[in-house]
C-alpha cells in the first residue's frame, strides 16, 4: 500500500510546477495550461484524501472542479481569441496598454 | 509491491510531463505534455480506487478541454515563445532554493504521515453508482448550479469568440 | 487463479484478439470494395484469388513495398506520432469488448473478453475522445494548409458527434444499471412471449439506435459524414502528406474503429451474443460467438450499404445536424426513458 504522503508530495510538486509556469511563461495559452495543471494537482489531493478517509465527498468535489475547469477553459480561450484578434500577439508582455 | 511500482511509474510520467511543460518553447509541445500529465493522473486515480473519476478525467479533461487548447493553438498559429529578459541571478538562487523547499516539504509530509495508508488496487469503492448516490442526494443543489454555470459559459464563449459585425 | 496464470492467459487472449481483429479489418476492406462494386453494377476485386479474396494480401504487400516519403517540411516527431496514436487507440478498444459468455479451457474458466472492467463503456468513450488527437496532430504536423483544414474539420466533427454518441447510450445504461459491457448484454437475455428477444432495440430505444448510428458514422469519418477525408473536397484531408505504411496505419485505424463501433452496437442494442443455443456442448461454446459475429456482420453490411448509396453532407449541414437535431433528440430520449424506468419500478 502506498502511504498517503506520497500522493500529497506528488500533488505538491505538480502544483509547484503549475505556479512556476504561471510566473515564468510569457505565452497566454501556456499560462492558462499551467492553471489547469494546478487544478489537476489539487484534484489529486482531493481523491487521495477521499481514499484515506474512505468517504466519497472528495471524489464528488473533484467532479465539480472538473466541471468548473471546463467552463473556465471555454470562456478563457474565447477571451484569448478576441485578445489575439485585436492585438495580433499572444505575448503577455505586449498586452500592457488599455488602448492599442 | 505492484502498487508501489505502478504508483512510481505514473508519478514519473506526471513529473516528466510537468517539467516538460515548463521547459518547452512551443505551446503545442506544452499542451501535449499536459495531456501526458492528465493521463498519468487518471492512472493514479485508478490506483486510489476512484474508477469513475479516472474515466471522467480522460473523457472530459484529456479528451475535451485539452482538445480545446490544441485547437486554439493550431488556429491562432502560435509560434514559439519569445524570451523576455531572463536573469542569471534568479537561476542560480532560484533553482536550488526551489529544490530545497520541495525537499523540505516532502520530508515534512512523509515524516508526519500516520501509519494508516489509503486503499490500494482492488478495493474499488468509487463506482458510478456510489458517486451518483452522493451527487443526486446530498449534492443536488451544487449539481444544478453547475449546470447553470455551464450554460452561462457556453453562451459567454459563443458571444466572446464571435467575429464583430461592422 | 494466481498472477502468472492470469498474465499468461491475458497474453494469449490479446494475441488471439489482435490476430482476429486485423484479419477482420483486412477482410472488411475486401467486403466493402466487393459490395460497393456490386451496388455500382460492377464486379469489385475479382482477379486476385477466387472472388478477389487475396486482394487484402496484395494491398498489404503493396503498402509494405511502397517508398516511405517523409516530406522535409513536417514536424518529424508529431508526424510519426499521429498514425501511431490512431492505430494503437483503435486496436486498444477491443480489450473491453466481450464476444461470448464464459468458457472452460483446460480447467480454467475465463470470460471471452480480455478484461471485464466495471466501467467498460466509459473506457471506450475515453478512447474515442483521445482518438481526436491522432487526427488533429496529423494535420498540424504536415505543415500544409489542406491538411490543417481537413484535420481541424475532422477533429471538430469527431468532438461534436461524441456528445450525441455518449448521450444516446444513456438510455441503454438505464436499462442495464451498469457500465460493464457484460452486464449490459446479460440484461438483454431472454425473450418476451417466447419469440421476441429482449434486445434494447425492442425495449424502445429506436431513436437511440438511430442517433447511435449517425454519431458512429460521423465518429469514424464515413459516408455520409466523410467530408474531411473525401478526395474531391480537400485533396485528402489530414492524411494528404502521408504515404506507404503510415497511410496504411490511418486506413487500418479507420476500419478498426468501424469494427469496434459495430461490436458496440451489437452489444448495446442488438443483444450481444444472446441467441438460441442448441446442439452438443462443444457447439454450445461457439454458438454465442457465432450469433455475435452475425450481428457485427449485419452492422458492417449496413455501413457499406450506406456508403454505396448516400451522398455526403456539406460541413455546415453536418455540424448543424448534430447540434440542432441529434442532441435534442438524445436529450428527449433520456428524459422519456428515465420516466419509463422510474414509473416501472
Amino acid at each position: 500500500m502506498v502511504p498517503l504522503a506520497f500522493y500529497l508530495v506528488l500533488s505538491a510538486f505538480l502544483f509547484a510546477c503549475g505556479i512556476t509556469g504561471f510566473l515564468i511563461k510569457r505565452n497566454i495559452i501556456t499560462i492558462f495550461m499551467s492553471i489547469e495543471l494546478m487544478l489537476n494537482a489539487v484534484n489529486l489531493s482531493f481523491v487521495a484524501f477521499a481514499a484515506y478517509w474512505k468517504v466519497l465527498d472528495g471524489q464528488v468535489f473533484v467532479f465539480f472542479v472538473m466541471v468548473v475547469a471546463a467552463a473556465e477553459a471555454a470562456v478563457g480561450l474565447a477571451i484569448i481569441i478576441s485578445v489575439f484578434r485585436t492585438r495580433e500577439t499572444l505575448n503577455v508582455d505586449r498586452v500592457n496598454l488599455l488602448k492599442l | 509491491m505492484i502498487h508501489y511500482l505502478l504508483f512510481f511509474i505514473f508519478a514519473a510520467f506526471a513529473v516528466a510531463g510537468a517539467i516538460n511543460l515548463l521547459a518547452q518553447k512551443h505551446p503545442i509541445a506544452s499542451a501535449l505534455s499536459l495531456i501526458v500529465v492528465m493521463g498519468s493522473l487518471a492512472g493514479e486515480y485508478m490506483l486510489l480506487g476512484a474508477e469513475f473519476v479516472a474515466a471522467i478525467q480522460v473523457i472530459v479533461y484529456a479528451g475535451a478541454i485539452m482538445v480545446l487548447f490544441v485547437f486554439t493553438i493550431m488556429l491562432l498559429n502560435a509560434g514559439e515563445e519569445e524570451h523576455s529578459r531572463g536573469s542569471k541571478v534568479a537561476m542560480i538562487l532560484g533553482v536550488p532554493a526551489m529544490i530545497a523547499g520541495l525537499v523540505m516539504g516532502a520530508w515534512v509530509l512523509v515524516a508526519r504521515d500516520p501509519a494508516n495508508t489509503p486503499v490500494g488496487v482492488g478495493a474499488m469503492y468509487g463506482s458510478a453508482h456510489d458517486i451518483a448516490e452522493q451527487l443526486f442526494r446530498r449534492f443536488l443543489l451544487p449539481f444544478e448550479i453547475t449546470s447553470v454555470l455551464i450554460l452561462i459559459a457556453i453562451m459567454g464563449a459563443v458571444v466572446l469568440a464571435r467575429k464583430e459585425e461592422r | 487463479m494466481n498472477l502468472s496464470t492470469f498474465i499468461i492467459l491475458s497474453v494469449i487472449k490479446i494475441v488471439i484478439a489482435l490476430a482476429v481483429l486485423l484479419t477482420v479489418v483486412a477482410y472488411t476492406v475486401w467486403f466493402e470494395r466487393k459490395l460497393v462494386g456490386h451496388i455500382q453494377n460492377r464486379w469489385g476485386p475479382s482477379r486476385v484469388g477466387p472472388f478477389g479474396l487475396l486482394q487484402p494480401l496484395a494491398d498489404g504487400l503493396k503498402f509494405i513495398f511502397k517508398e516511405d516519403i517523409t516530406p522535409p517540411h513536417v514536424n518529424k516527431l508529431l508526424y510519426l506520432l499521429a498514425p501511431l496514436l490512431s492505430l494503437s487507440l483503435a486496436l486498444t478498444a477491443i480489450a473491453v469488448i466481450p464476444i461470448g459468455g464464459w468458457v472452460r479451457v483446460a480447467g480454467i474458466s475465463t470470460p471471452l473478453q480480455i478484461t471485464d472492467v466495471n466501467i467498460g463503456l466509459l473506457i471506450i468513450l475515453g478512447i474515442t475522445s483521445i482518438a481526436v488527437y491522432g487526427v488533429a496532430l496529423a494535420g498540424w504536423s504536415s505543415n500544409s494548409k489542406y491538411s490543417l483544414l481537413g484535420s481541424l474539420r475532422a477533429a471538430s466533427q469527431m468532438v461534436s458527434y461524441e456528445v450525441a454518441l455518449g448521450l444516446s447510450l444513456i438510455g441503454v445504461l438505464m436499462f442495464a444499471g451498469s457500465f460493464s459491457l457484460r452486464d449490459i448484454v446479460n440484461s438483454q437475455a431472454g425473450t418476451w412471449w417466447g419469440w421476441l428477444p429482449k434486445w434494447n432495440l425492442f425495449k424502445g430505444q429506436f431513436v437511440a439506435f438511430f442517433i447511435y448510428i449517425c454519431a458512429a458514422y460521423a465518429e469514424t469519418n464515413r459516408v455520409p459524414f466523410d467530408l474531411p477525408e473525401a478526395e474531391t473536397e480537400l485533396v485528402a484531408g489530414y492524411h494528404t502528406e502521408y504515404s506507404s505504411m503510415k497511410f496504411a496505419m490511418f486506413f487500418m485505424a479507420e476500419y478498426a474503429n468501424m469494427v469496434t463501433v459495430a461490436c458496440l452496437a451489437s452489444l448495446l442494442f442488438l443483444g450481444g451474443w444472446n441467441g438460441p443455443l442448441f446442439g452438443p456442448p462443444g457447439l454450445q461454446y461457439f454458438l454465442p460467438v457465432f450469433w455475435f459475429s452475425l450481428r457485427v456482420f449485419f452492422f458492417l453490411f449496413l455501413y457499406v450499404w450506406v456508403r454505396g448509396t448516400l451522398p455526403r453532407f456539406r460541413y455546415d449541414q453536418l455540424m448543424g445536424f448534430t447540434w440542432k437535431v441529434l442532441l435534442p433528440l438524445a436529450l428527449a430520449n433520456i428524459m422519456i426513458t428515465s420516466l419509463v424506468v422510474a414509473l416501472r419500478s
